[in-house]
């Protein structure tokens, strides 16, 4: 069952994440995306990961994808079609990707991982204590850090934004 | 790890999602395209952070702490590009990438 739900997640993830790089109308791209992100959530699922996985469904799929439709409303139209790139550069574009694509693959299907057969699920009890802990394995100073760099990105994006 | 799947094929798929966001940062013309393809690029890294703590080190946390670092700074950027974005639309009437030259105050 889980191998099914696997295949089936990953092959959404690729089909979609190649249309929405390729697409050629900016609102089907952003929907794409969309498609990408909850299928990604899924794969957290897979992972009984279900914190991270319901972080990712608000976030990224909540927020992010919303914020992107608004911005592609207020800036394009909407009918409007984008011409093919050109087909030199498409082509060393595909060539570069090809190539990192495939050293990374090698090098990870030469490797053999030392997997660990723990199947316990994570509960969101350990997040809390971990995020707030300032001993040992805890992360209380990143936390603080991205909540100051939260704030300054709200400031930052008001400022540049606003009408002068 | 979960039973039947084994890491390389999380890899594969991650890896693979990587290099089509990088490919999509390359061709397109549209900022925000671009600004989705890099969503797509922070999306691969954060499953390769979950996949590495889920299979090699289950009993420990940094992999998905870390996890929810990334998405929250995604989140940031994309709303500082899109502040950018829309006040470079207002300046020059377009989001191409040809179009904008300068980004001087």
């Amino acid at each position: 069952m889980n191998i099914i739900i696997f295949y089936i997640l990953a092959a959404v993830i690729l089909i979609f994440s190649v249309l929405s790089v390729t697409s050629r109308r900016i609102l089907r791209a952003a929907t794409y995306l969309l498609f990408v992100l909850i299928a990604t959530a899924g794969f957290y699922f897979l992972m009984e990961v279900n914190f991270l996985a319901s972080v990712q469904l608000m976030l990224y799929a909540g927020g992010i994808t919303v914020l992107i439709v608004f911005s592609i409303l207020l800036t394009s139209n909407i009918d409007h079609k984008f011409e093919k790139s050109e087909i030199k550069k498409n082509i060393f574009s595909v060539l570069l990707v090809a190539l990192g694509a495939g050293v990374s693959l090698s090098v990870l299907l030469n490797k053999t991982f030392n997997v660990k057969s723990n199947t316990e699920p994570v509960h969101v009890k350990k997040f809390g204590y971990a995020l707030l802990n300032y001993g040992e394995n805890g992360f209380v100073l990143p936390f603080e850090v991205i909540s100051l760099l939260l704030l300054a990105a709200m400031i930052a994006a008001i400022m540049i934004a606003k009408k002068r | 790890m979960i039973q039947g799947i084994p890491i390389q094929h999380f890899l594969i798929v991650s890896t693979l999602m990587f290099f089509i966001g990088v490919y999509g940062f390359l061709v397109r013309k549209n900022l925000i395209t671009i600004l989705m393809s890099i969503e797509l690029i922070l999306n691969a890294v954060c499953i390769n952070f979950v996949v590495f703590n889920k299979y090699l080190f289950p009993e420990s946390l940094q992999g998905y702490v870390f996890t929810i670092f990334v998405i929250a700074i995604a989140a940031a950027e994309a709303a500082v590009a899109i502040a950018i974005i829309i006040n470079l639309y207002r300046r020059y009437n377009s989001i191409n990438i040809e179009n904008i030259n300068t980004m001087k105050y």
